[in-house]
């Protein structure tokens, strides 16, 4: 059984919740294809010793990525992905979609724009194509 | 059963209350913040859950039997002095803990010892330094298998290397064991990451107790023109004002007036509006 599929990486100054922060990189593992089904995310006792958060925490993470229909508890043996969030759109580093976006992040910076320039401009279109309010 | 349970306690020290008329409700398997600025009355509360000092008024429940002087089987303490015999080796402590508990697991005193780098178990505890007789302290209280462990102040003396090796010692026992754990720290920064449950004391008194993220989410800042605090609705806990600007922490805050701005505060934020309000009343209650 895999053990350490993934790892989880707590920011103190972000601001965001552990909580919140497990649950996001669980669901961006999955987007990426890092996590599939039959998975086993990893224990709050393995998550403790690799980060020194609270267990509870990484317990409530879960239980909310299975609120959400992502992932199973099973009794005694582990919490497993049961759904896939990946598609061939976002998988893998060949992924068309990708290639394009890192086309576009080359020509920005040849174009001489900073990392705060490309963000700003990310996330406007972003907007435009997702409007705030229809995310969930 | 509940862990901790204290109803309208309080303790006097001549004409001084420590701690006064505190009721909180401790559920099980929580990791609990007990914060408050030096001399708010943490340590009291600590050692009256512990047994060590009576209450002057009301009771303290540990697992729904009333404290009587003694302390619970089930729960365990560290004082904040780290009472240890000076004199003998680390090992020898070990022992003697073991010959005055009646419930005991050299197997676990053994386990959290080998974790601690830093630790020679054949050194005299009075030549170690305060971090390592700490960390010992804790081994020796997690000998008890305890199902509530009591902190007073884990973390105050430990360099950071030892202090992560220490809250990674606790945070597996709760994942291990479920044990409730109440940890106090003048300090919050020190407890916020591994804290899900937050017990704020000043002048004796509970100003906050509940759920971080519970508690979190029932309160805001508000922003917006000093001119027109009238619009807004829900408990004001305190302000800060420019001639301008107001900024309010808000409990139950209704939805965010025309021309305010409205966000979650952080736990730090949270804690020195409620420090700030208990202290203007302490001033103003002085001034008469």
């Amino acid at each position: 059984m895999l053990t350490d599929v993934i790892e989880f990486r707590i920011d103190r100054r972000s601001g965001v919740s552990t909580y919140m922060q497990i649950v996001q990189q669980v669901k961006q593992a999955m987007r990426l294809g890092l996590l599939t089904p039959g998975d086993r995310l990893p224990s709050a006792r393995e998550v403790v010793e690799a980060t020194t958060v609270n267990p509870n925490t990484v317990l409530k993470a879960y239980r909310e990525l299975e609120r959400e229909g992502l992932v199973e508890g099973r009794r005694g043996l582990g919490t497993f992905v049961t759904k896939s969030l990946s598609s061939e759109a976002t998988t893998g580093d060949d992924a068309p979609l990708r290639r394009e976006l890192s086309r576009w992040m080359g020509h920005a910076q040849e174009g001489g724009l900073v990392v705060e320039d490309v963000d700003a401009l990310y996330s406007a279109v972003r907007d435009e194509h997702y409007p705030a309010e229809e995310r969930s | 059963m509940t862990p901790l349970t204290a109803t309208a306690v309080g303790k006097r020290y001549r004409s001084r209350w420590a701690v006064r008329d505190c009721s909180f409700t401790i559920p099980e398997g929580k990791v609990v913040a007990l914060v408050g600025p030096n001399g708010a009355g943490k340590s009291t509360l600590l050692r009256i859950a512990a047994g060590l000092v009576r209450p002057t008024t009301g009771e303290l429940r540990a697992f729904d039997t009333p404290l009587r002087g003694r302390i619970h089987p089930d729960v365990a303490f560290l004082a904040q002095n780290r009472p240890l015999y000076r004199d003998l080796t680390v090992r020898e402590v070990a022992r003697a803990c073991a010959a005055m508990n009646d419930r005991w697991s050299a197997d676990r005193v053994h386990e959290v010892l080998g974790l601690l780098a830093g630790v020679d178990h054949d050194a005299k505890v009075g030549t170690l330094s305060a971090g390592a007789v700490t960390q010992v302290a804790i081994a020796m209280a997690l000998g008890r298998l305890p199902r509530l462990l009591l902190l007073d102040e884990p973390l105050s003396d430990l360099d950071p290397l030892a202090r992560d090796e220490t809250l990674r010692i606790i945070m597996t026992e709760v994942a291990d064991r479920g044990t409730t754990v109440v940890m106090s720290s003048h300090l919050l920064s020190d407890l916020r990451e591994v804290c899900d449950h937050i017990l704020l004391i000043d002048e004796g008194r509970v100003q906050v107790d509940g759920d971080i993220e519970e508690v979190l989410a029932q309160h805001r800042i508000l922003v917006g023109p000093a001119t027109d605090e009238s619009a807004v609705e829900g408990t004001l806990i305190s302000a800060s004002r420019t001639e301008r600007q107001a900024t309010l922490l808000m409990r139950e805050a209704r939805p965010v007036p025309e021309g305010w701005v409205g966000t979650e505060p952080d736990l730090e934020s949270l804690v020195m509006g409620y420090l700030r309000a208990s202290r203007e009343r302490r001033l103003s209650a002085e001034r008469g």
